[in-house]
């Protein structure tokens, strides 16, 4: 066990990657000399040369366009979007290219491409640094989403992202760069696209992922407080998403809060209340409720704390379930 | 022209128009490359004509063979469009020297990005012809193993596989392999990003990619000045790589110069543009109507320029061919085109099944979950249907 920061765990856990296979390559803004905007990537083009940690032009379509030609050549290469507003420049090429070229050729091609993209608020930043964008992805089928919220995931998902025939997105929750924990560098646990019940519970189910697991996490202890017992599952994977590890936790609780910071209309807990209520709606004690952002662009970072889900709305929407 | 020639305020300049149009030179006709002429009169080039002084007769009756064998299969698919077995069809017809000639100048380990309209390419990949109208069919989205003759499969989201081939070639470049790729891309094609970022990451790589754009001077219905104010091989000075204009119906200079420019980047040189300036005859597709933003006259102007009617005449005053070599080729293709018919109606469809199992390489819950739901629900019909049959047997 070694202790480390989120960052440092990606930045361990792509060092892994570049040692163990020659064709893995880094690519985005920045991640060089300077060790991308995060310093993420620090140190990497140092040890791995810049030709395999690839300080690209400034241009994302470029960028993953690009990645998809070198997996053509048999390269996995992972991106790097330096912030989640950024992503979209990237968009066609995710979409249209990326997400259905194994489709396209019969399962002939695959592209091996991971984009690593820093994504959530909460960091006092200027406009297009905080968005949530992860919806607009996981509706294109081909494309893998997985969504680290501690370190050890964090060291194992980059490497299993790495290792995944198909491309995969990585939303790394930003502003939990710095938490540190635990990282087990023998054993990589679970696969990850499952999720995980981090804390168990018999009253009611709050289901989150990324920069909300934190969240989560300390409204069950809040709620413990006063005598109410809910468990806790980090969802980690987007696309696929675990259902069966949440129909598990319903079956036994009656109740389930979903929580993220992306808007709640069209949005991931959507998509949970609906499969749940297909699932396990005898099960149910009161609808399912979601946690998450206004339908509205991201607000300035004077007001982003009343935009973003805290312990006390995951709270309230715990009461109104419970009061069901 | 260099920063030097640029005003240093604004007060230095007297007049604001002469100045623009210094600094525009760069909108200057280039020369084109002709080796060629439409009357098939073959010329002297110093810096070319070496490229194409192997081919003998047998190897210029082989590039003309080579284009009357896809404008025959491009009639054929556009004969089965209008009989509704194809949804739709793009021909080529017109572009034959430029695909063709571009084709044959690359080897077998290059690697080939097209658009939709590169059917002469693929027949110089040694792709499968009645493959390619396996999408048109409405039964695959590609139709071909793109890894077999390095040819990639068809992208109709314009310019997207431009990026495609300069990682190709920045994979190249990794691997120390002697190969290039070729991305084919049209005019229209040519405003959209992804072409400006995938010259400027194939410059920032010296990436061994070679950008050829037919400039076939129409876009569905926009012409190419909507597109640029400049000749397009002119654009490739902007991001520091050569930039040769030469002419499309003209299947030697097309040889010539693309052998040029690939011996250019498998030498570590980096990236051409070449612009092979020429003209779809035909419609964008069959559901086009040229003569709704187009006159008669400038097409029949094109087709005194025909690339095949060119090479025929050269061929016929060299004495490098006869009547009875075109009537056999006549007979040849029109023996292919019905082998083409008979494959396409023979195509039958996939089963819906199939397009649950390819998109994820590795196992997917969600994909195998709605699998085993449609295939219960499809069960459920042939129960049904079962039923009824021993209804009406008793």
């Amino acid at each position: 066990m070694v202790t480390m920061t989120i960052a440092k765990a990606i930045n361990e856990g792509l060092r892994a990657a570049l040692a163990g296979d020659p064709k893995v390559l880094l690519m985005g803004e920045d991640i060089g000399k300077l060790g991308g905007v995060y310093r993420v990537t620090d140190g990497l083009q140092a040890d791995f040369g810049p030709d395999r940690v690839v300080d690209s032009p400034l241009a994302e379509s470029g960028i993953v366009g690009t990645a998809i030609g070198l997996a053509f050549r048999g390269y996995r290469t992972v991106c790097e979007i330096q912030f989640d507003g950024f992503v979209f420049p990237a968009f066609n090429q995710i979409t249209t290219q990326l997400a259905k070229i194994h489709a396209r050729s019969s399962g002939m091609l695959s592209a091996p491409v991971v984009i690593r993209i820093p994504y959530g608020g909460g960091i006092g930043s200027i406009e297009h640094h905080s968005e949530s964008p992860e919806a607009l992805f996981a509706h294109t089928a081909g494309l893998r989403i997985i969504t680290p919220s501690n370190p050890h995931d964090a060291y194992w998902m980059i490497q299993q992202a790495v290792a995944s025939n198909d491309p995969v997105i990585v939303f790394e929750p930003k502003r939990r760069y710095w938490l540190k924990g635990e990282v087990d560098t023998a054993n990589p646990g679970l696969d990850p696209f499952t999720a995980q019940v981090l804390r168990e519970g018999t009253d009611a189910t709050i289901v989150a992922y990324g920069p909300l697991v934190p969240v989560a996490l300390a409204a069950a202890e809040a709620a413990a407080e006063e005598g109410r017992s809910v468990e806790v599952i980090d969802l980690r994977s987007i696309s696929p998403i675990d259902f069966d590890t949440v129909t598990t936790s319903v079956h036994k609780t009656g109740r389930l809060v979903v929580a993220h910071e992306a808007p709640t209309f069209g949005g991931i807990g959507g998509e949970i209340a609906a499969r749940i209520s297909e699932r396990a709606f005898l099960s149910l004690e009161a609808p399912v409720i979601r946690v998450g952002g206004f339908h509205m662009p991201y607000p300035v970072a004077k007001v982003e704390e009343h935009y973003l889900p805290d312990i006390d709305k995951v709270l309230e929407a715990l009461d109104r379930s419970l009061a069901y | 022209m260099g920063p030097e020639h640029l005003p240093t305020t604004e007060f230095e300049i007297e007049d604001p128009g002469q100045t623009l149009g210094a600094l525009a030179g760069s909108g200057e006709e280039p020369d084109m490359v002709q080796l060629l002429d439409a009357e098939g009169v073959l010329r002297e080039d110093p810096a070319y004509s070496r490229y194409v002084a192997d081919l003998d007769g047998e190897a210029l009756r082989a590039l003309y063979r080579d284009m009357f064998i896809i404008r025959r299969f491009d009639i054929e698919a556009t004969a089965l469009q209008r009989q509704g077995e194809l949804a739709l069809w793009p021909p080529l017809q017109g572009q034959e020297a430029a695909q063709i000639g571009s084709g044959r100048a690359l080897r077998p380990q290059d690697y080939a990005f097209p658009t939709y309209r590169e059917h002469g390419v693929a027949l110089t990949r040694n792709v499968d012809l009645a493959d390619l109208l396996r999408q048109f069919r409405g039964i695959s989205n590609g139709g071909w193993d793109p890894r077999q003759n390095n040819f990639h499969l068809y992208t109709l989201v314009l310019a997207a596989q431009t990026l495609h081939a300069v990682g190709y070639a920045m994979g190249i470049q990794r691997d120390g392999a002697d190969a290039v790729s070729i991305a084919y891309f049209g005019d229209g094609a040519s405003s959209e990003g992804d072409v400006h970022e995938s010259m400027v990451f194939a410059a920032s790589n010296n990436a061994p990619v070679v950008f050829f754009c037919q400039n076939n001077h129409w876009a569905i219905s926009v012409p190419t000045e909507v597109q640029s104010r400049i000749p397009l091989a002119n654009r490739a000075s902007g991001y520091g790589f050569p930039g040769i204009r030469v002419d499309g119906n003209d299947v030697l200079a097309v040889h010539a110069v693309t052998k040029w420019a690939l011996e250019h980047a498998a030498s570590g040189q980096g990236p051409v543009l070449i612009e092979a300036f020429t003209y779809r005859v035909g419609a964008h597709t069959t559901a086009d109507d040229p003569t709704k933003y187009r006159v008669t006259a400038e097409e029949d102007a094109w087709r005194r320029k025909d690339p095949l009617l060119r090479l025929e005449k050269h061929l016929r005053s060299a004495g490098l061919a006869d009547d009875a070599f075109f009537a056999a080729l006549q007979v040849e293709s029109d023996a292919f085109a019905k082998q083409i018919r008979s494959a396409v109606l023979a195509m039958e469809g996939p089963a819906m099944e199939d397009s649950f199992n390819t998109v994820y390489a590795d196992p997917h819950p969600l994909v195998a979950e709605e699998l085993a739901w449609f295939k219960q629900y499809e069960a459920g019909f042939a129960d049904a249907e079962a039923g009824h049959t021993a209804g009406e047997t008793r």
